[in-house]
């Protein structure tokens, strides 16, 4: 799985290439039924994705978090960990970020701009951690901690918001702006409205530095041995509990990052939420389309950006309802994951937590 | 070679297939099979593992549908619907699990999907009883029908689904690998049992993979191996060794030949040890031996003697509760499975696929699962690729292992190959105690001649090596000393001179023994 030659490569790309074009297909039926003309509405699509400079930006924009969140889930599925709770993590990476991007320490940038993407992560991490141990030490299922801890988030952050990090000098329930130090910088400048920025160099880096810890250290070796067969682990020598909690603080911290580079690239401050986003929930779809490699979430993430992107176009242009993407994107999730659940890099009963095979005494038969 | 046909006894054939093939995706499990049952014989089907006779005797019991082929019972084509179908036409199966239901008592259980009700909805309980005695007695099989399923012993088990498959009218009896659960004694029970069916013209199709066992019980015996028939003789004409040739396709070495030990020092002890199984019974009730260099010793037992628990409390997978366990004079109770590893031990597990290999992982990655992270596999954090692919490749050849190349996942090798990578790993990691426990279960004779090599080899070298295995004729062609376990207790040690398959069976069922010496 670590190194394997260009062919196998090309095999693993063909289920979800071929689920990417059923998508679409089934994506211009439905625009047809509804009585748009699909090449149409894929124009506008794609217009609206690569139309100008502008709408470019806005696509890396709009991947650039499904980056990290797919990332995040990715991880967790390769301890054999399910992760639900990225978005929790995520925001919590947005208020660690906003909190020190807004502390005015006279710390120059080389210090101050990755001091504040370290405690978004660090946020991220931490929360992370919680279900982590207690699925370590006590047996937890992670699914049931992170979604609570989900919901954590998101209400500390609006009492936050609302109080202690609130800008004193607007009514609107943001946090102060970060200082020009904790700023990623945008490639265009800040004032204008083309507004990708260090992000999506900061995203690729991490999908790169994600492959390498899980294939060509020690680190990864751990996490995946436990991940596949956590007895096999065991008797390896490999403590489960350990990994587990480590994979989960790995996967928080990405997920941290993601609200860091929200924060330091776009937002510039922590703006109230009034339900959660949904990339920590993307970011699901796309560690599957994704097939659960960190390479593999990069196209992954980008598919689904431009879709995200391009469905509000399309409502706008074609009047195709933004619904159909919604369906198109069940469909790719749907192939893809029936791929992995008959081949088996996807152990849905493991990660759910329902393998309820009896400790096996199989004698071998016929 | 060639194998002609055993010549037509007077029995008229019961039961025909011909030509029964069937393919599941990817393998071709039964190919152009040929299968005769003549009525009043006892007929043994004979292959390795994933031969393709499970699948043809699930094709006849109507659990699977053949793709191509006819099957004939008393001349007329069978055709059922399912199990229970081909159990109202008179051909029953008794699985190598038992489909007991362990409260409910034995005549309930024969009973059962068949119930003798009074009142509409009541089960008659007094009928059951009486139907169950009257059938034990026309057989000759004695059973408590009031005992509960879980109070009875696995032979007793057994005799109940003997008994639920005679009292359904069962003339054709289909026993798949019932010795593989019973001991010595009770294999001879169940002998006489078959005996006496077929005495009283019931016909009987025994699965097996134990050559002795088929020697000794059946009048013919079909060779299978990669779903076709390799031939049928009558056992009267044949011989252990032709019947391995034929499994295998080679000559085979079926006891492997050794000289006698020379055992040194002590190298390896362990003392009272107790400890508990997974549902919080005591498992072992002050295990102590010892192993020394040069010499194999045997642990012998029925399986669920407490023998699983005492390879992992000696490896660091489970916690004792209180011993004493030593190598080479340093205390190791208790360490974690990565510093009994460093102390030198070596453990080839029970369940290959549960604990000895990460399946998914490629064999390359499989071969450093206990030392990734050492030196010369990692420096730092960073693995090295070329190092460990290079360590797995000479591994691969120096072992034999059948695999496309070292990046091929675990799981897909053979169940004899990923034996032999696992043995590969864990004797490459220069040990002073190698611990193997069922090493050669499940896997065809070959693999199992060159595993026995290895093993004694290892001893020859000087190596302290601890055998566990239910197959007693394994530890008694390795041992140089046997020790027996029954409910967590070592029963006797004996040196092998001292051993025979009488005594070990009684040990082995709880008796102690008269005057053998070496006891603890």
């Amino acid at each position: 799985m670590a190194d394997k030659g260009k062919n196998s490569a090309l095999k693993e790309l063909i289920v979800p290439l071929t689920a990417v074009l059923i998508g679409i297909v089934l994506g211009g039926v439905l625009m047809a039924l509804t009585g748009v003309n699909p090449f149409e509405g894929y124009k506008a699509l794609i217009l609206g994705c690569f139309g100008k400079l502008e709408y470019v930006s806005e696509t890396i924009v709009y991947t650039t978090p499904l980056i990290f969140t797919g990332l995040a889930i990715a991880v967790g599925f390769r301890c054999g960990l399910f992760n639900i709770g990225v978005e929790g993590q995520y925001i919590m990476g947005l208020i660690g970020a906003s909190i020190v991007g807004a502390m005015d320490l006279g710390l120059p940038t080389v210090i101050h701009l990755p001091l504040t993407m370290l405690s978004g992560m660090a946020f991220g991490a931490i929360w992370a951690s919680v279900p982590g141990f207690l699925k370590a030490r006590f047996g937890i299922h992670e699914v049931v901690n992170s979604i609570m801890m989900n919901y954590v988030a998101l209400y500390l952050s609006h009492y936050l918001v609302n109080g202690p990090i609130k800008d004193p000098a607007i009514t609107s329930p943001y946090s102060r702006e970060i200082l020009s130090t904790a700023k990623l910088w945008r490639f265009f400048g800040e004032g204008s409205p083309i507004r990708v920025n260090m992000g999506i160099v900061i995203a690729i880096a991490a999908a790169f530095l994600v492959y390498y810890l899980l294939f060509k250290t020690t680190i990864g070796y751990q996490i995946r041995a436990v991940g596949f067969n956590p007895e096999a682990a065991r008797y390896g020598g490999i403590s489960v509990q350990t990994n587990i909690v480590a994979a989960m603080f790995i996967s928080g911290a990405i997920a941290g990052l993601a609200g860091s580079v929200q924060v330091m690239g776009i937002q510039f401050k922590f703006l109230d939420l009034f339900a959660f986003q949904g990339y920590g929930f993307d970011g699901i779809a796309i560690a599957l389309v994704g097939k659960s490699h960190p390479l593999g979430v990069l196209p992954a993430a980008l598919l689904f950006g431009i879709l995200q992107r391009g469905s509000q176009t399309m409502q706008m242009l074609a009047g195709v309802p933004k619904e159909t993407i919604g369906i198109m994107q069940g469909v790719i999730i749907l192939i893809v994951a029936a791929e992995g659940v008959v081949k088996g890099w996807l152990p849905v009963r493991r990660i759910l937590g329902t393998d309820r095979r009896p400790a096996a005494k199989e004698v071998g038969k016929a | 070679m060639s194998y002609s046909a055993a010549t037509e006894p007077n029995g008229q054939p019961i039961l025909q297939m011909r030509g029964i093939t069937k393919a599941f995706p990817g393998i071709l499990a039964n190919s152009d099979v040929d299968f005769e049952l003549k009525k009043g014989e006892i007929h043994c089907l004979l292959g390795e593992n994933g031969a393709g006779k499970s699948t043809l005797m699930k094709i006849l019991y109507g659990l699977y549908k053949q793709d191509k082929g006819e099957i004939l019972y008393k001349g007329r084509p069978l055709v059922v619907s399912g199990p229970a179908d081909t159990l109202k036409k008179g051909i029953g199966m008794v699985h190598q699990h038992f489909m007991l239901i362990k409260p409910l008592t034995v005549a309930e259980n024969l009973v059962l999907g068949n119930e003798p009700v009074k009142a509409g909805f009541l089960i008659d309980q007094k009928r059951a009883k009486a139907e169950l005695l009257e059938i034990s007695h026309n057989f000759g099989l004695a059973i408590d029908p009031d005992a509960r399923i879980l109070d009875i012993s696995v032979g007793m088990q057994q005799r109940v689904e003997i008994l639920k498959a005679l009292h359904r009218g069962a003339e054709v009896l289909i026993l798949d690998e019932p010795t593989a659960v019973l001991t010595p004694q009770e294999t001879k029970e169940l002998f006489v049992i078959m005996r006496k069916l077929i005495a009283d013209g019931k016909s009987i199709i025994f699965i097996s993979h134990k050559l002795k066992e088929v020697l000794e019980i059946s009048d013919r015996v079909t060779v299978i191996n990669h779903g076709r028939i390799i031939g049928s003789v009558e056992t009267s004409k044949t011989t252990a060794s032709q019947l391995a040739n034929m499994m295998v396709g080679r000559e085979v070495e079926l006891v492997v030949q050794k000289s006698k030990a020379k055992p040194g020092k002590e190298a390896f002890r362990v003392e009272n040890l107790t400890a508990e199984n997974d549902r919080g019974l005591p498992a072992l009730r002050g295990v102590s031996f010892d192993v020394k260099e040069g010499e194999i010793l045997g642990i012998c037992g029925v399986d669920g003697n407490g023998q699983t628990e005492l390879v992992q409390c000696i490896t660091g997978m489970r916690k004792l509760a209180s011993g004493k366990v030593t190598l080479n004079g340093k205390d190791i109770t208790n360490l974690p499975p990565r510093k009994c590893y460093e102390a030198g031990i070596v453990h080839v597990p029970e369940d290959r696929q549960k604990h000895g290999l990460v399946l998914d992982f490629t064999v390359a990655e499989n071969m450093v699962l206990q030392n990734f992270n050492k030196k010369p596999f990692s420096s730092g954090i960073n693995l090295k690729w070329d190092v460990i692919k290079s360590h797995a490749r000479k591994l691969i050849s120096e072992f034999d292992v059948r695999t496309p190349d070292e990046d091929t996942a675990a799981g897909s090798l053979s169940g004899g190959n990923q034996q032999k990578a696992i043995l590969a790993r864990e004797l490459s990691r220069t040990p002073s105690l190698i611990i193997v426990a069922q090493p050669t279960r499940g896997l065809d004779v070959g693999a199992i001649e060159y595993i026995h090599r290895k093993l004694v080899a290892e001893r020859d070298a000087g190596k302290a090596v601890l055998l566990v295995s239910l197959e007693l004729d394994e530890i008694m062609a390795l041992s140089d000393r046997i020790a027996v376990m029954y409910e967590g207790r070592i029963m006797g040690i004996m040196p092998i001179e001292e051993a025979t398959e009488e005594k070990l069976g009684l040990m082995m069922a709880g008796s102690v023994p008269q005057a053998s010496k070496g006891v603890m």
